[in-house]
């Protein structure tokens, strides 16, 4: 095609890439890392105009030397510091051996949190019973800073005779209400919607309840995250919209949503939210903003949009091998770091923590999980059983059943 | 007794439900301050409160995801897309997620939610405001579709779709809203004010889903059909002369398979009238129903009078709507059959 004079050549169609794939060098040098303590923190009632800035800032607590600095800063005791440590480390415990337990074939399938713990660990020590939270499949730390008991997320994970959900669900697809946990679907995004729609109830009933709705960067494409933030940003009903940015979605890297343009935090401003990007492996930053968000929620001031810029150390789940389509050593040149390793240093700083009790501490939770394990595989694993019985796969389509499902579990003969 | 139209009674539904429980809530786009575009949720904003019946963003997935989640907290949400052919958007909420809720939390988290929508043709609305999308909910496990034919069974059916602990898809044949309608387009409709299918009772009752109604009692021929459809058969019976035992089924899922069963043992023969596309569309589960159910009781083929396998076109409407002359040689062609 010959090109005239003044005239523009062939369209060609831009599509973003990484800055690194298998082979390179991993390079975080472009990423806007502004230092610990810089972030201002505007009161709960603040005017969302006024405060687009921290949509494309980082806030950040924790320094490089372990030092909690700024306006975000001071709002957790050593104690409940080193309960969120304890939290994280059992969260990685816990997810360890059941990505083991995957590799022994006594499930199908898992998916960890490792390298992202703090995001949901942090928020959940700022909610209070009766809020609602609306997961994706990777915030499992929201019932393990919670207190539900490992043994009974192991029995969700095998399947197995005491499986709350009754075998009926993949791995991970936990659901209590009692612990605040809507029930994982494994759909991406839908749950964001619904996250507003029940802080929606809520606000109708006059409650005090609060909701807090979870996606992943990725799935932010979803037409489910904008009927969430229009839903919000009309009725501006008591949820946090939390949008947990670890880089990848499986194999696809966080520009392909998001395109190489301004933050996932951002797209709350177009709505008129207050729109927040956190460190999210600084436990105390995610728990200062959570703590921000959810009083500002309950004070009916309406929703918030957080970005959680955290990195997903692992693999998506136990089905993909991420040297497949980003840099082996990429993790652990994340330059936000490991979110343990952290407030490790921080709690070390501060003397109230040491190598030889955080060496004890994780000697005691593996133990701990270990015997956690050995009881829930005396109540069965995904293949070699016990599962609950067959025939109550006809249950819990309905409340009552139909004719039509007695008919056919009749058929089947359980 | 009052005579209503069915809008008005499943206006009266949604009063009386909202009336006798504070937790239902009504919402939709144009659903609020104005009253719905077909005004079935009229003065609901006035009487209850702008909290309890409001205007929706046009976003069925949003109103379809937020009922879902207004569920799971504990309302009983009554949403309304604005004609079923919008209900796209937001069948990923209802396929992936309002019918599941139940089960994959092993009944820890529930749905009670009811979404209304105007289905079917008949009014000049184009292949955007014609479908009848109602396969498309019975083929989910998880929901319940019901589809009223006039305005005492849409109020009663209605009331106990709100009332009931699972989702339901609560499908309005617009066609019906305003008067019965016997399938010839170019005859005046009485108006159901002046009808007796418009005696509703003004308070509280139900009538329970799951369970299909004979229209009329007869011996030759079973004629399945819900909705519009049902006025039209009742025509075609009349005017061919054939004694056909005319079954409105309301409720399309749960299917009431026993009624369905013992009239077709009785008759051995059926026809099946149904105003949505043919190809996997729910005539064909009702005919699988037959065969599974009565094939040796049959005297002849079933036969199905559908809308064709087309969009619905706006100037050839009532040549794609199945009407009483296709539904009548059917009644004719399967009583010849031996």
């Amino acid at each position: 095609m010959s090109k005239k004079k003044g005239q523009p050549g062939p369209l060609s169609l831009y599509v973003p890439e990484p800055e690194c794939r298998p082979g390179d060098h991993p390079d975080f040098s472009e990423m806007l890392i502004p230092k610990a303590g810089e972030a201002r923190k505007p009161p709960v009632d603040v005017d969302p105009m006024e405060i687009p800035d921290l949509a494309y800032s980082v806030i950040r607590v924790l320094n490089k030397k372990g030092e909690a600095v700024g306006p975000w800063a001071g709002e957790l005791d050593d104690d409940q510091l080193i309960e969120g440590l304890r939290h994280m480390m059992t969260l990685r415990a816990f997810d360890a051996r059941m990505q083991m337990a995957q590799r022994q074939g006594k499930t199908s399938f898992y998916m960890q949190a490792l390298g992202e713990e703090a995001v949901a660990c942090a928020f959940r020590k700022a909610m209070q019973p009766g809020d609602m939270n609306f997961p994706t499949y990777r915030q499992q730390g929201l019932l393990i800073a919670g207190g539900y008991p490992i043994e009974t997320m192991m029995n969700q994970i095998y399947s197995n005779e005491r499986d709350p959900v009754k075998g009926r669900q993949l791995p991970v697809m936990y659901a209590s209400q009692e612990h605040g946990y809507f029930t994982i679907s494994g759909n991406l995004a839908t749950q964001f919607i619904q996250a507003v729609g029940w802080a929606m109830g809520s606000a109708i009933k006059g409650d005090t309840k609060i909701a807090a709705g979870w996606i992943g960067e990725g799935s932010t494409a979803e037409n489910d995250f904008h009927s969430a933030l229009v839903f919000a940003s009309t009725y501006k009903p008591p949820v946090v919209l939390n949008v947990v940015n670890n880089q990848w979605a499986i194999s696809t890297f966080q520009g392909i949503a998001r395109g190489n343009a301004a933050t996932f935090a951002s797209r709350g401003l177009g709505f008129g939210l207050p729109s927040l990007r956190v460190d999210g492996n600084d436990y105390l930053a995610v728990f200062a903003v959570a703590k921000w968000a959810i009083e500002r929620a309950r004070k009916n001031l309406g929703p918030t949009l957080i970005e959680f810029v955290t990195y997903r150390a692992g693999a998506h789940s136990t089905s993909d091998d991420p040297t497949g389509y980003r840099p082996k050593d990429e993790s652990s040149t994340w330059p936000l770091g490991d979110p343990i390793d952290r407030l490790k240093l921080h709690l070390i700083l501060k003397d109230k923590w040491s190598e030889e009790r955080h060496a004890q501490a994780k000697a005691q939770i593996e133990s701990e999980i270990l015997q956690a394990q050995k009881e829930a595989e005396q109540h069965g694993t995904l293949h070699n059983g016990p599962h609950v019985p067959a025939g109550t796969m006809f249950e819990d389509v309905y409340k009552e059943p139909p004719i039509h499902l007695i008919r056919q579990r009749q058929e089947a003969g359980i | 007794m009052a005579r209503m139209t069915m809008i008005e009674a499943i206006r009266s539904a949604m009063d009386v439900a909202m009336e006798k429980d504070p937790n239902v809530v009504v919402f939709g786009e144009d659903a609020g301050y104005f009253g719905g575009v077909f005004r079935c949720t009229q003065g609901l904003q006035k009487k209850y409160g702008s909290q309890r019946c409001f205007d929706a963003p046009i976003s069925e997935s949003g109103i379809v995801g937020a009922a879902i989640g207004m569920a799971v907290y504990g309302l009983r949400p009554c949403v309304e897309i604005q004609f079923a052919d919008y209900v796209y958007p937001g069948y990923d909420q209802l396929a992936s997620e309002a019918s599941r809720i139940r089960y994959r939390s092993a009944g820890e988290f529930t749905v009670p939610m009811t979404v209304r929508m105007p289905t079917g043709g008949g009014i000049f609305g184009g292949q955007t405001h014609s479908q009848s999308p109602e396969a498309l909910f019975a083929h989910v496990s998880g929901l319940k579709t019901v589809i009223p034919s006039n305005p005492y069974d849409a109020k009663g059916l209605l009331i106990a779709s709100i009332e009931d602990d699972d989702p339901v898809m609560f499908l309005e044949p617009k066609r019906l809203y305003n008067g019965p309608f016997d399938g010839h387009h170019d005859r005046p409709v009485t108006p159901l004010k002046k009808h007796d299918l418009g005696e509703v009772p003004e308070g509280h009752f139900t009538v329970p889903l799951g369970k299909a109604a004979v229209r009329r009692e007869g011996n030759d021929v079973t004629v399945l059909a819900y909705g519009t459809m049902v006025h039209v058969a009742l025509t075609a019976a009349e005017e061919t002369g054939v004694d056909a035992e005319i079954i409105d089924l309301r409720t399309i899922l749960p299917l009431d398979l026993e009624t369905i069963e013992a009239s077709v043992r009785k008759t051995g023969r059926c026809v099946i009238v149904v105003e949505a596309t043919k190809t996997c569309g729910f005539s064909a589960e009702l005919m699988a129903v037959v065969m599974e159910g009565c094939f040796h009781h049959l005297e002849a083929p079933v036969i199905r009078v559908t809308g064709w396998d087309t969009p619905y076109p706006h100037a050839h409407e009532w040549d794609y709507f199945p009407g009483p002359k296709r539904v009548g040689a059917a009644l004719k062609k399967v009583m010849e059959q031996a």
